[in-house]
């Protein structure tokens, strides 16, 4: 941060410099007007994408959240806000979010591991690379293979029972046999899966530290504990408030894991797959589309209320 | 700042032309689709779109194609098969670009045919001809003409249920709980499999609503506030049986793992008895047997165990409808590919179902209905557009496994609430929707 501070000023002079001095011509003015659309043209091609694949489908969801259209018909008719008005006044609609506090508890235990690890391995470690990478690979494995892979896992007689039963703790029980342990199991594939993005995340802040802080520590006699509460803890402060809220949204909003591994039957349906369904399954495109649109809503609420709470601090170690 | 600010607003106005600008759709014409009387006349490339992914990979739906091609040698027919069928066609379906021909997905309201499909003939002249016609007859035009159609009963191992001494077909569903006890004391095999993971295998139960009483008309009696889980109605009985079956322990031990791809050869090899399905599974199942060296006469088909005047009744149900895109440029082409495959491919006696065309005979997968003198009732659709849109209004969907998986989940006790509450529950939904999409 400092250094950008420094060399900003050193900067300025200089590239107003060709400006004094007389261009002959009208080659000054294009300059200028083609130094003023240089940062568009850069920007043209980003953000034409971005306009085409997210603000003009949002815009469409907002839009169908308005009406009644089924998902096929070249007709729909405009409802106002009746979509809006079923999804407040039906609670069994708002009830599948109480699955998402099985992925909230998930997701703490998912940065607790990620920062125990990311600690660890910012220390000169035997092995460190293989571990890092070990950590980061389940988070590069498509989501849809993870969930087939731990269906057998999960299996009557899969891998986890033959695991366990090797320790003698062998058991009958039917993993995604209930609701809780169905939702539990399920969470529990999605820490396994994004722990290792959150561990990068960590991983990148902490040794954005630099070195002398931890030598100067050292020097004072600090063991590895005080270290992390004091140095590693402060600076990574952005990080971890960022993890949280893409907890937040992400545990609101589970899909892929649960769709796949039990489609959302016994008990472990989410938010968005009871957003799908109501969608592909009972051609009611408007009301889920308002659904999204809640849904987007509450996410935007829950940030902005965790902003007040936690205001990003200037970090500063020195 | 001030430039920054009126590019926002111009996204902001972009994106919501752009979201007024996309509306979906063509205009009906209402003209016709016929075949041409001279086969040399259909010509052009046309396009099908097919959910058998697995007949378009190993080539037999070119084998059709090159045969089609001896008596119509100008139509170049190409085939674009989809694993995810229903959803990637409905999405699809918002532009012109849909195939040729296709099959009409379940999604698309009854109503909307004739914006989307080319009329292929007057319900006087189709119904005569083919089965199932009433599905998709919309004002009097028949918009789409069945693959095939299948009776709905279980799928069973004959040999296992001669093991456990059962050699004739329960007739109640008492007696039906009572076999697969039988199965369960005196053989290993599971009584019965539900396919409860894939979900699917589930939605078949409600293809023997008509079956019960012997009543064509049963899914049509459906449209309006008739509390179909009521004591005694068609649905109570049906969904009743699977509640027993699970609550008696006679199905899978964890249901949320089963594979329906394994299900087969459990089947064939005995390690499972009885399975409810479609008969168009009979011809998987008995290949499933030949691939494991087991005898492919040991699947047999029984009825919905329940008796008529002492006669079993099975519903026919129609598959996918065959349509012809209202967008299409070749559209002759289109329909003559249609009626060569309905009537001259052989592809329905060949997957063992039932032929659209009435004048055809029953398959050779039905031996055991026909020698028993099970009475077929094909199914009236005249009002299932109604059905389904209380269906859907209500979002119980009698076709998507949701509810029947809950409905296991209560017989197993994975989830608390009684069959009863239950019951009341789904007629309470259903009479509520019919209230408010009926009017």
């Amino acid at each position: 941060m400092t250094d950008t501070t420094h060399t900003a000023p050193a900067k300025v002079p200089r590239s107003v410099a060709p400006a004094r001095t007389p261009v002959p011509g009208g080659g000054h003015r294009d300059g200028s007007l083609l130094r003023r659309l240089t940062p568009w043209l850069f920007l043209a091609v980003p953000l034409a994408l971005l306009i085409t694949f997210t603000y003009v489908p949002v815009g469409n969801m907002i839009y169908y959240s308005f009406t009644d259209w089924d998902g096929v018909s070249p007709d729909r008719r405009f409802t106002g806000l009746d979509n809006y008005e079923q999804i407040f006044t039906r609670p069994e609609l708002f009830r599948v979010f109480f699955v998402s506090f099985y992925y909230l508890a998930a997701s703490a235990v998912q940065i607790a591991i990620a920062l125990y690890f990311a600690t660890v391995l910012s220390f000169d470690l035997r092995f460190r690379n293989l571990f890092k990478g070990i950590l980061f690979f389940p988070y590069l494995i498509n989501g849809v293979a993870i969930g087939f892979v731990f269906l057998y896992f999960f299996q009557d007689g899969g891998t986890l029972d033959s695991v366990l039963s090797w320790f003698g703790a062998g058991s009958d029980h039917a993993w995604l046999g209930d609701p809780r342990s169905a939702n539990t199991s399920l969470a529990g594939v999605s820490v396994w899966r994004f722990t290792g993005l959150n561990f990068v995340l960590f991983l990148g802040a902490i040794q954005s530290i630099p070195g002398e802080l931890y030598e100067a520590a050292q020097l004072d006699g600090a063991t590895r504990l005080q270290q992390f509460r004091h140095i590693i803890a402060p600076s990574i402060r952005p990080v971890v408030s960022l993890s949280v809220i893409l907890a937040i949204s992400g545990s609101l909003s589970v899909f892929e894991i649960p769709y796949i591994m039990t489609g959302g039957a016994t008990g472990t349906t989410t938010f968005v797959i009871q957003t799908v369904k109501l969608a592909f399954q009972f051609n009611k495109t408007g009301l889920a589309s308002a659904a999204a649109v809640v849904l987007l809503l509450i996410i935007l609420l829950i940030t902005w209320i965790q902003r007040r709470l936690v205001p990003d601090e200037k970090v500063d170690l020195v | 700042m001030t430039t920054k600010r009126t590019f926002t607003g111009a996204l902001v106005a972009t994106a919501i032309l752009s979201a007024a600008g996309c509306g979906g759709g063509g205009t009906a014409s209402g003209e016709i689709a016929k075949a041409p009387a001279d086969p040399a006349d259909a010509s052009g490339t046309i396009k099908v779109l097919t959910a058998r992914t697995d007949l378009v990979q190993n080539g037999t739906m070119a084998r059709y194609a090159a045969e089609f091609n001896k008596t119509y040698p100008k139509v170049k027919v190409r085939f674009e098969a989809l694993t995810d069928y229903e959803g990637e066609v409905k999405i699809r379906m918002n532009t012109d670009d849909y195939g040729d021909v296709l099959m009409i997905p379940a999604s698309v309201a009854k109503n909307d045919y004739p914006k989307f499909f080319a009329p292929l003939g007057t319900t006087a002249e189709l119904s005569a001809k083919y089965r199932f016609s009433d599905k998709t007859d919309v004002g009097g035009k028949v918009y789409g003409i069945a693959q095939f159609g299948t009776a709905n009963g279980f799928v069973y191992n004959k040999a296992v249920w001669k093991k456990a001494g059962v050699t004739k077909w329960p007739a109640t569903p008492q007696e039906f709980l009572a076999d697969l006890q039988a199965v369960k004391a005196k053989t290993d095999a599971l009584p019965y499999y539900t396919n409860f993971k894939d979900g699917w295998p589930l939605t078949a139960w409600s293809n023997n609503i008509g079956s019960v009483t012997c009543d064509a008309k049963a899914g049509d009696r459906l449209a309006g506030a008739v509390s179909p889980w009521k004591k005694g109605g068609e649905l109570n009985t049906i969904d009743s049986l699977l509640y027993d079956i699970v609550k008696g322990g006679l199905s899978e031990k964890d249901p949320s793992t089963t594979n329906w791809e394994a299900s087969k050869g459990m089947i064939a090899q005995g390690e499972v008895a009885t399975m409810q399905l479609g008969s168009w599974a009979i011809t998987q199942m008995q290949d499933a047997a030949k691939k494991a060296g087991r005898n492919p006469a040991d699947i047999g088909f029984m009825p919905f165990p329940v008796q008529k005047g002492g006669k079993y009744c099975a519903v026919l149900a129609s598959d996918y409808q065959q349509a012809v895109n209202i967008h299409s440029s070749h559209k002759a082409a289109a329909r003559a590919w249609i009626d060569w495959f309905t009537d001259k491919s052989g592809y329905s006696a060949k997957e063992g179902a039932v032929p659209a065309a009435r004048t055809a005979p029953m398959p050779s997968t039905l031996k055991d209905f026909t020698d028993n003198d099970v009475s077929f009732v094909e199914r009236s659709e005249t009002r299932t557009g109604e059905v389904n849109t209380i269906d859907n209004a209500a979002e119980i969907g009698l076709n998507k496994p949701d509810y029947r998986q809950k409905l296991i989940d209560l017989a197993r006790g994975a989830q608390k609430g009684s069959l009863d509450g239950y019951f009341a529950d789904l007629n309470k939904r259903w009479d509520e929707a019919a209230g408010t999409a009926g009017s």
